[in-house]
């Protein structure tokens, strides 16, 4: 009971709806984005792209730009793209180009904010781009306005496109044959994927994402059988994940991000029991 | 006029022929099998026909109102499809998005793939999921989704390749049930047993190429060579 008149006394600050908002938007996108990755085989897409984030918004530190997210995401979604055209005509490996550009990036971005950084507590900066920690609370209106129309745009994208995303996703060849446009849908998914993951790093920071990325589709395919199925089912978890870490750090003042993690982690458990279980 | 007539076609990667001067035609209802030793360039010469890549030279005339997107193939399984969470009725219905701008399914989509669901004998599997069907199961249900995007060429690579005997005889009753209501199938083969159901052969092997019908490859060079080397394959893979 006094747990929960704590949670309606939080609720009356804005911040605190601003969070729960943007970090159900993430999640809902994320998780969607998830399912599309994992069965591709690019889990790790998601953290090298959120690697390059970091390396970007040290960068856009430096040069003291007004609006980081300006700088960050362009880099972002470049990164995305070169990351996927790599994989296809490919004198580096795929998997080998990512992890030359994500530690790349994190190297980078770490000397950048240590070297010239005019903040008294480096470490502590570089632990909550990395780790998420409070910078979900102290969220400007512009940028939950620009998370707002993002996960709009995702779950719009997803909706008109979803029969063209399952043909691509389940074969590409089969989909190129038929005259199905594989590439601009390639394109498509990771473009998003590089938005919602800056986006993504308010929430949980850069070292995490992958977290929201892959333990909602990965529960999701243990107990569902069909495509559609998978993507409603990791939407719901991922967003019931997400909400519940929130409230739950509020109330017992744990960090944010790694509190959603671990939620994800045992709701994944759950399903990997239950999955072994019906099979 | 033929639906594909091929001239002098190269096919390979970065301009370096795998295969070259090849030269064969595909009419409607023809059943022609592709056989060749491993690396002879049959599955890029697939992929060549699908348009997945350019010819290194020669031609491919399309003919006989035979649209791009209306060459249905079965794939080879992946191991991306091993543990994919697609429902049968998923699959087989993305079929129909071939030459399709529709975004969404239209009534005469959902029927065209039903149809072909029931005609696989698939229909009891539907709601399955795509991951727990046997080898013979999930090339049926590639099949239909050939099928829902195309009634004049198949294209089959390597079918039989990890089914049982009795899949893979199976997979031949309905391939060539399928070629006697017209459909023209192109079937890439190992299978000595292949030949027996096709009408023409086209035999890859770097120059010298063959293309005839059954009868003039039996009598030809090529078909003892095929058997010889398929004796040798059988061995060294029992061996």
């Amino acid at each position: 009971m006094e747990q929960l008149a704590k949670l309606q006394n939080y609720m009356n600050y804005p911040f605190v709806r601003y969070a729960l908002l943007v970090g159900v938007l993430i999640a809902l996108c994320s998780s969607l984005l998830g399912v599309i990755l994992v069965l591709r085989r690019f889990s790790y897409i998601g953290d090298g792209l959120s690697h390059v984030a970091f390396g970007a918004m040290a960068v856009g530190t430096l040069f003291k730009l007004t609006n980081d997210t300006l700088f960050i995401m362009p880099v972002t979604v470049i990164a995305a793209i070169l990351l996927l055209k790599s994989d296809r005509n490919s004198k580096v490996r795929g998997d080998a180009a990512l992890a030359m550009l994500s530690v790349g990036a994190l190297a980078i971005g770490y000397l950048v904010m240590n070297v010239f950084s005019t903040s008294a507590n480096i470490s502590g900066d570089v632990c909550t781009t990395l780790f998420g920690s409070t910078s979900i609370l102290t969220l400007s209106h512009d940028e939950v306005m620009l998370c707002i129309i993002m996960s709009a745009i995702t779950v719009i994208v997803f909706v008109i496109f979803y029969n063209r995303i399952f043909a691509v996703t389940f074969d590409e060849s089969y989909a190129k044959a038929t005259g199905i446009n594989a590439d601009f849908y390639q394109t498509l998914i990771a473009v998003i994927t590089a938005v919602i993951i800056v986006l993504a790093m308010n929430l949980v920071g850069s070292l995490l994402i992958t977290a929201l990325l892959v333990f909602p589709a990965l529960s999701a395919m243990r107990v569902f059988d069909s495509f559609k199925g998978v993507i409603i089912y990791a939407a719901v978890i991922s967003v019931v994940g997400a909400a519940a870490g929130i409230i739950i750090s509020i109330l017992a003042s744990t960090p944010v991000g790694a509190t959603i993690v671990i939620l994800d982690m045992v709701i994944f458990a759950v399903h990997n029991v239950i999955g072994k279980a019906g099979s | 006029m033929a639906y594909i007539t091929c001239k002098d076609l190269a096919v390979g990667y970065n301009k370096n022929a795998v295969a070259s001067g090849l030269n064969f035609t595909v009419n409607k209802g023809d059943y022609i099998c592709v056989v060749g030793t491993n690396g002879a360039g049959k599955s890029t010469l697939m992929r060549t026909l699908l348009n997945l890549q350019s010819p290194v030279a020669g031609e491919i005339i399309t003919g006989d109102g035979l649209k791009s997107f209306e060459i249905g193939y079965l794939p080879q399984r992946t191991d991306t499809q091993k543990d994919f969470p697609a429902s049968v009725k998923e699959v087989v219905l993305s079929g129909t998005q071939a030459g399709s701008r529709r975004l969404f399914y239209s009534r005469e989509q959902k029927e065209r793939a039903f149809k072909n669901i029931k005609e696989l004998g698939i229909w009891d599997l539907r709601n399955r999921s795509f991951r727990s069907l046997s080898g013979g199961q999930q090339q049926r249900t590639l099949l239909a989704r050939a099928l829902s995007g195309t009634d004049k060429i198949l294209l089959l690579d390597e079918p039989i390749t990890g089914l049982d005997p009795s899949a893979a005889s199976q997979l031949y009753e309905i391939t060539d049930r399928l070629n006697r209501n017209g459909v023209a199938i192109i079937m890439i083969t190992h299978d000595l047993a292949a030949v027996e159901h096709a009408d023409h052969i086209l035999h890859v092997d770097k120059n010298h190429n063959f293309f005839g019908t059954k009868i003039e490859y039996m009598n030809s060079e090529k078909w003892k060579l095929f058997q010889e080397i398929e004796e040798m394959d059988r061995d060294g893979a029992a061996g």
